[in-house]
């Protein structure tokens, strides 16, 4: 993915609208913090999940951190591979580290979400 | 130091140690549905075999006992011996439980009864509160227990809205884990630039849905809160109850009593502040106190005095129970010696001791490592290695280790969370200055080592029996037991 | 007496170091109307010699001479003398917590054997490093099992310990758990069941049909067990509970009215991430060299605070070091030979008892309930002077009737103890 044409969270999320099918993962940011990802705990596919709610967990070391759905969509895939190397999120986060792919999503709360600028900026005040 | 087999590794079919009686009554048999199939695997050893593996693992250890553990806001006091000689007195360690469940056992078990009568009132003192409970069996578990009589007491009230517990950022995070399985909502009081409650954030989160507030005094970077009378009266104003975690009461005990501060209801860590060992990780003991409002929900039964012999009795209000009996104790039976000990005179050399050391370490070391804040510090200080790690990429780890390699077991690092890379130091009030100085000696070496050889920093520990250990990897393969 | 080790002349040196004019100082911080200022009328303390006075007069007031037939979970088993010589040592009991593996690695290693050993004693994969206590690790066990099936009720079965049971309740106060006592019911909502084997009153069951029952409904099968029946019993494993719990008093702690004692919990690899507490690993270092590490931390209290699995952040490692100790001396044959020695003279007692009318419908492993001809309070009342505890009278504890009392046999009795008693308790039936 090219992380400019993402949308974004404040809990360092990215989500992508790619023909009604939503992908899901976490930013460059999130996995810098989180260092080697050790395990991803995973929803089951076809769960509906409201928007707010942790639909993955993504454990580190030094941190377990819930991964909470910014959109309401229903699981249409999850990402396997990482049962098997999690640490795929830390060598390609916007790529083969994706996490979850959602459908039926809410396209409202997925059009209020940052874009990669607004996330940028955003990231400035974190560091802050 | 070579690698120590495992026991099951060391085992060797056949050997034996410790052998039962020969049966003496006619042999048994269960029905084969209800039988294991086979023995047990568990490893085949001599008694020597065995006693020189623990032996040999006991070597891999620091221990008070051994070495300088100034372990910050865990109160590595030497352990008195006499305390568990008397611990190990066969008139309280061979003492069913149960002889305190019904009228006609109660007259074998008057002397533990008044150990646990007497400690609970021994430790209301020191609280400045009504009444204390021994059932807590650790630190986490009173706190528990402190926020079900917090809920309790707003239930019978009637006063059922109240759902959220305030809780400082740098609380440990047992405060916010236990009022969470107690089923309330945490909202997190900043600190503010002095590394103590910001009053202002505090007053604006105080409403009536506000059940309690928990909280560490002095906090964990140090500091006893200086408007902690003030923030108790604007909790009662509002009808919340008064946590005080217990953990740093070494810091104050026999100097001012969490009653008088405004507090309800507490938690001892009889394991710190009372100098019974700490065991690895336990046993412990969390004893509570509360004042008049909590009293009668209490966990029973309780242990009365009536005439001069102890019953027991149950109040309708209680929560119920936290432990099957009297909690931890032969650990309370330990504190309650070193209490006994000390008297009150006694009481009051352990918080002076305890702050003098700590301040002394930060008066030695603030020139080369930066305080987290300003001023005297309480029981522990809290220096940060921030500046260090920008300028040489040694951090609070890297300390840590060459801290190992020097004979001194390591202070807490990263935590609390509030302060980056921290080092938190507390000497406790049984540490010489001889040892102080050793200490803050070497403190000083790997400041200049920092400087001169950051790598020597990285590569230590070099003296243990095993460098550092890769955690990501064990994390991976979670190899958690040897089975067979 | 004090523990304190600095002197008056060192305190001056040490407050010129400091930049304080005198103690004072570094406590003004807290308001002098709120300080303790008691100095005369404060307890003295006491010298080393009068404490032990003190306290060996307090231990001679309770009874340790009486043959002990009292059990209810609890049980006066022999701990052999390496035990203590071992766990006593002071590098085991005044370390703390292993938060740096490099110079904790005889913790750290005799936790992991302890969680080997507690896998092989209940055939189970994975094993946390110990809890406060059997209680307490029953909770923890609801709990778990609600987040492993994301449902909240729990069902306890009739053959669980009361005083856990009540524990069960206490914790739960403020947890969305709905605890009820229907084990028959297993519905779309229940979390688990909550067994124990033998039962409270000490009849052993197989709960295979009920762990089938359990997985055919989405529910766990939690199942408390007596760690020294596990010599000669079927296994939680055997039977396919999911999460087996124990006390572990009665492999190496002694009694101490009632603590510490140890909880162990144990469970599927598949859940090791559910399972609460401390987990110790194999690890290695960079040369490759084999060490042990904590590990799953990152769900626990001190990282994730109010969204953690549980509370608790400490184990009862000396306790845990204890029950490996124990079990490593007993090896395979002497579980075995103890658990049978318990058993056999269990029956022994039992059949002795031929005047009374035994409770239990089925076999029995260590422990049998009577029905007496007169309150057991009575009976064990008239029993105290002649030097026995004769059990745990059921009405107390509100598993019985007022004639009903709970009799326990261990290794440590003697056929002549049990001769006497039973003759004592026949006399004490009828007066």
């Amino acid at each position: 993915m090219n992380p400019d044409t993402l949308k974004y969270t404040e809990e360092h999320e990215w989500i992508i609208n790619q023909d009604g099918i939503y992908t899901l993962g976490i930013t460059e940011y999130a996995v810098d913090e989180l260092g080697e990802i050790t395990f991803v705990e995973l929803p089951e596919v076809g769960k509906f999940i409201e928007r707010g709610e942790d639909i993955a967990i993504v454990e580190s070391v030094k941190a377990a951190n819930d991964i909470y759905s910014p959109v309401t969509g229903t699981v249409v895939e999850v990402n396997d591979i990482l049962d098997m190397e999690p640490d795929l999120i830390n060598r390609d986060c916007y790529g083969k580290g994706w996490i979850v792919k959602l459908k039926d999503v809410n396209e409202d709360e997925y059009n209020d979400l940052m874009d990669a600028r607004s996330y940028r900026g955003f990231l400035k005040t974190v560091d802050q | 130091m070579n690698e120590l087999k495992t026991v099951f590794e060391a085992s060797k079919a056949g050997h034996r140690a410790v052998m039962p009686e020969p049966l003496d009554v006619p042999e048994a048999e269960l029905p084969e549905a209800l039988r294991r199939e086979a023995p047990p695997p568990l490893p085949e050893l001599s008694e020597l075999d065995v006693v020189r593996h623990f032996t040999r693992l006991s070597r891999r250890n620091f221990g008070v006992d051994s070495h300088f553990y100034p372990l910050g806001s865990c109160t590595m006091k030497y352990n008195p011996k006499v305390a568990e000689a008397i611990s190990a007195l066969p008139g309280f360690t061979t003492l069913h439980p149960h002889t305190a469940s019904v009228a006609p056992y109660l007259g074998i078990c008057q002397g533990a009864l008044a150990v646990v009568h007497d400690m609970e009132r021994l430790l209301a003192d020191i609280a400045g509160m009504t009444a204390g409970c021994l059932q807590p069996m650790a630190g986490a578990h009173g706190e528990l227990a402190g926020v079900l009589l917090i809920a309790a007491y707003h239930r019978h009230r009637g006063d059922t809205e109240r759902d959220t517990i305030l809780i400082p950022d740098a609380a440990h995070g047992t405060n916010p884990a236990s009022a969470a399985m107690a089923g309330f909502k945490v909202r997190t009081l900043p600190s503010d630039k002095r590394g103590v409650v910001d009053f202002e954030a505090y007053a604006d989160l105080m409403n009536d849905q506000i059940a309690g507030v928990m909280l560490t005094c002095p906090n964990t970077h140090g500091l006893f809160e200086p408007k902690v009378a003030e923030m108790s009266a604007l909790a009662h104003e509002h009808g919340a109850l008064m946590y005080y975690d217990g953990a740093n009461l070494n810091a104050i005990v026999g100097q001012c009593r969490p009653g008088a501060l405004g507090f309800d209801v507490m938690h001892f860590n009889l394991h710190k502040t009372f100098g019974t060992p700490h065991g690895m990780g336990g046993p412990g003991s969390g004893a509570i106190a509360v004042g008049e409002r909590l009293a009668p929900y209490l966990p029973a039964p309780r242990v009365v005095k009536q005439g001069d012999r102890y019953g027991l009795v149950i109040s309708e209000q209680s929560i119920g129970q936290m432990a099957p009996f009297f909690g931890s104790f032969l650990v309370a039976l330990r504190a309650y010696a070193y209490i006994l000990a000390l008297g009150d005179a006694g009481m009051k050399r352990v918080s002076e001791g305890a702050v003098l050391t700590a301040n002394y370490v930060l008066a030695r070391l603030k020139e080369t490592w930066r305080p987290a804040y300003e001023g005297f510090c309480m029981h522990e200080c809290l220096l940060t290695a921030a500046d260090v790690t920008a300028a040489h990429g040694v951090r609070a780890v890297d300390i840590a280790k060459a801290l190992l390699d020097r004979g001194f077991h390591a202070p807490t690092v990263y935590f609390p969370l509030t302060v980056k890379e921290g080092l938190m130091i507390e000497p406790t009030e049984t540490e010489s200055r001889e040892t102080l100085d050793a200490f803050c000696d070497a403190l000083l070496e790997i400041a200049r080592l920092a400087e001169e050889d950051p790598d020597a920093l990285l590569r230590a520990p070099e003296t243990m029996p095993v460098g550092r250990l890769d955690q990501t990897e064990a994390a991976k393969t979670l190899n958690c037991a040897d089975l067979p | 007496m004090d523990w304190t080790a600095i002197t008056e002349a060192e305190q001056r040196e040490m407050l010129e170091v400091i930049g304080a004019p005198d103690m004072e100082a570094l406590f003004s911080v807290i308001p002098d109307e709120l300080r303790v200022r008691n100095d005369t009328n404060g307890t003295r303390g006491k010298s080393e010699i009068a404490l032990r006075r003190e306290l060996e007069a307090l231990a001679g007031q309770n009874r340790h001479d009486c043959v002990c037939f009292l059990g209810a979970g609890y049980y006066d088993h022999y701990i052999p003398a390496a035990v203590d010589a071992l766990a006593g040592r002071s590098e085991f009991v005044t370390a703390y917590t292993p938060y740096q593996p490099e110079c904790s690695q005889g913790t750290l290693q005799s936790i992991y054997e302890y969680q080997s050993m507690m896998c092989r004693l209940m055939d189970m994969e994975c094993a946390n490093a110990s809890l406060y206590d059997g209680g307490t690790a029953v909770f923890e066990a609801a709990i778990m099992a609600s987040r492993i099936t994301k449902r909240r009720r729990v069902a306890l079965h009739e053959s669980l310990n009361p005083r856990w049971r009540c524990m069960l309740q206490t914790h739960t106060a403020g947890s969305p758990l709905d605890l009820d006592d229907d084990a028959a019911k297993i519905d779309e909502d229940t979390a688990c069941v909550i067994a124990q084997n033998p039962a409270f009153l000490g009849t052993l069951h197989d709960y295979s049909d009920l762990a089938q029952r359990c997985h055919d409904a989405g529910a766990l099968l939690v199942l408390a067990v007596n760690p020294v029946s596990l010599g000669i019993v079927k296994t939680p494993g055997a039977m396919d509970a999911d999460i087996a719990v124990a006390e572990g008093q009665s492999i190496g702690l002694p009694l101490g009215f009632g603590g510490p004692y140890l909880g162990i919990l144990a469970t599927r690899k598949a859940y090791i991430r559910r399972m609460p507490g401390r987990i110790a690993a194999m690890a290695q270092d960079d040369a490759k060299r084999r060490g042990f590490v904590l590990t799953l931390q990152a769900r626990e209290q001190h990282i994730r605070r109010e969204k953690a699995m549980s509370n608790i952040c400490s184990n009862q490692a000396l306790c845990a070091l204890r029950v490996l100790i124990h079990l490593c001396l007993l090896g395979p044959t002497g579980l075995r030979e103890t658990a049978r020695a318990c058993h056999a003279k269990a029956e022994y007692l039992k059949k002795k008892l031929d005047f009374v009318q035994i409770l239990n419908d089925g076999p029995t492993f260590n422990e049998f309930a009577v029905r007496l001809p007169r309150p057991a309070t009575a009976v064990v009342a008239d029993l105290v002077p002649r030097g026995y505890l004769a059990g745990l009278p059921l009405e107390a504890e509100g598993a019985g009737t007022e004639n009903d009392l709970l009799v326990a046999v261990t290794e440590k009795r003697t056929r002549a103890e049990l001769d006497a008693f039973a003759a004592a308790l026949r006399e004490a039936c009828h007066e």
